[in-house]
């Protein structure tokens, strides 16, 4: 069964991103976010049925009870989603699919990243523990490349790049481009962590390598923040406040979780979960007005744009450099200003490509509002191009 | 990246139920893989069942220790807090000769030595006394 239209994004709750926070707890900023998005919605808790929550730090089992337990939720459907990045898109997709499966109507979706200043103990926030091979981490990412130091995702990205750019060839300026457009789209965004900070190309090539090839400022900067979307049935969405963003296309793919024992380095799992979601929305590339694209790195825009095929593979350096991907030109990409320039707040990061999507279809992007967008592509990527969620969001049924 | 004899800060591997032959034929410096029965396909990492089905069967062999260099990164800042001192290393995929790929690091050459496509072996790193590491240097 075909989810196409049968659930539509009602509402939106998003925090601003912000360094740090101070004294804040995950479940407090998830409450938060999530009152934001039902409010935004026009409804009250109590007529949420349905909870897509994240696993947190302070609750690493028992997520969705413990937030249905402080939100007051009646809640016939709950779970955790847990696919990194591709949280976010996750989550609707899953909300999509208990709508239409008659379970409930009324999905509220929150993530959520506090980012504590390094405290006496050494740790960090929450949002990065889960990469660091803690000792209590028995799998073969602990075993096999955490003592090698193959830590984070830094390296992961990095090594795509160095493929991609021995297989196909990249100019650095043209994946420098890629920053600094969606800069120009968060100088467009008073929400956006670099709000008021234009770069260009040269400041990319000459901000630090941190990973070869990759610079300072081709790589996500973490930031605390939260992000929430009330999905209900699509004849529920009608008569709430907003005009529903519809869910029109879904697709998923995951191959590996380590980039070591990808099946590619070039070719990820993007490719099967875009063909799905076009397939099922039965919306061409061409239809496509806004990209909503997982940023963690310059490198992964390119390979996204590829695999989810807007530009041939080995192509996408031209593709850059031939469209214009700011709010305003012909290929609107992250007009919010991505996760680069937006900030990445843990899995809400990945969250906010949804979030955008759905208020430019909304309308209510105000200064970075792409004109009259009638269908988004929305795509989320875990860990090191490993889970690949994709959307297809449209005005219309 | 060094061998002196500082007491050993990185973090270190904790052998499974299905890598223990792994780890030690590493501790007498042999890499020992398993191969599948079915597809004659050597896998890295060592498991308990076949990604290749359940008909099939792994059976432990030595290898070569011949790679090549499939893709590489030099870490310019730390990966993490306990190479803070180590300067800039290079960390690679690298594909055997026998098809398996695996993340290691390329030691005994200058990180900007390495591309991608260089012949490598391994090189067994004893970096304690119970746990010898899977690295690899130019060939």
């Amino acid at each position: 069964m075909s989810l196409r239209g049968k659930a539509a994004i009602a509402g939106i709750g998003e925090f601003r991103p912000s360094r740090y926070t101070e004294g804040a707890t995950t479940l407090g900023m998830l409450a938060e976010v999530g009152m934001q998005a039902v409010v935004d919605a026009g409804l009250e808790m109590k007529d949420i049925d349905g909870l897509v929550t994240e696993s947190f730090a302070e609750s690493p089992m028992f997520a969705p009870a413990t937030m249905v337990e402080y939100l007051g939720i009646d809640a016939k459907f709950a779970e955790v989603v847990d696919h990194g990045g591709a949280t976010g898109a996750a989550m609707v997709l899953r909300a999509a699919m208990a709508i239409s499966s008659g379970l409930c109507d009324r999905v509220l979706c929150v993530t959520a990243a506090r980012r504590e200043r390094r405290s006496n103990s050494g740790e960090r926030s929450s949002a990065s523990t889960g990469w660091a091979g803690r000792r209590t981490d028995r799998t073969p990412y602990s075993e096999f490349e955490v003592p090698y130091g193959a830590i984070g995702a830094n390296y992961g990205y990095a090594m795509i790049a160095q493929r991609y750019m021995y297989e196909y060839g990249v100019k650095p300026e043209q994946l420098a481009e890629i920053a600094v457009a969606q800069r120009y789209n968060a100088c467009h965004n008073p929400e956006a962590i670099f709000f008021g900070q234009p770069i260009t190309v040269e400041d990319v090539l000459n901000s630090p390598v941190v990973v070869d090839p990759l610079h300072m400022l081709e790589i996500v900067m973490p930031v605390a923040g939260a992000a929430a979307l009330v999905v209900t049935g699509a004849r529920t969405a009608r008569k709430l406040k907003h005009d529903p963003v519809y869910v029109l296309g879904a697709g998923e793919h995951t191959t590996h979780r380590s980039i070591t024992y990808a099946p590619s380095l070039t070719h990820s799992p993007i490719t099967a979960a875009a063909d799905a979601a076009f397939k099922m929305a039965g919306v061409r590339r061409k239809h496509i007005d806004i990209a909503s694209i997982y940023d963690c790195y310059t490198i992964t825009v390119l390979v996204s744009l590829e695999d989810a095929g807007f530009a041939k593979k080995g192509r996408g350096g031209k593709f850059v450099e031939e469209h214009n991907l700011r709010f305003d030109g012909d290929f609107p990409l992250n007009p919010h200003g991505g996760q680069l320039s937006f900030g990445q707040a843990g899995l809400a990061g990945g969250m906010s490509h949804v979030t955008e999507a759905a208020r430019q279809l909304m309308g209510r992007a105000k200064g970075r509002q792409v004109k009259k967008p009638d269908f988004a592509f929305v795509n989320g990527n875990g860990g090191i191009m490993s889970e690949q969620v994709s959307l297809i969001l449209g005005r219309d049924r | 990246m060094n061998d002196e004899a500082m007491p050993y800060r990185k973090p270190l591997p904790e052998p499974g139920p299905a890598s223990q032959p792994f780890w030690a034929g590493l501790r007498e410096h042999k890499l020992k893989l398993q191969r599948s029965k079915k597809t004659g396909k050597v896998i890295y990492y060592p498991r308990l069942v076949s990604p290749y089905g359940p008909k099939d069967e792994l059976e432990w062999v030595e290898c070569s220790g011949k790679g090549t260099v499939y893709s590489f990164t030099i870490a310019r800042r730390p990966t993490a807090p306990q190479w803070n001192d180590d300067g800039d290393y290079a960390i690679a995929i690298v594909e055997l000769d026998e098809g398996a790929r695996l993340t290691a690091n390329i030691l005994n050459c200058p990180p900007e030595a390495v591309n991608i496509g260089m012949k490598v072996k391994a090189h067994f790193q004893d970096v304690t006394a119970e746990v010898t590491l899977l690295q690899f240097e130019p060939a």
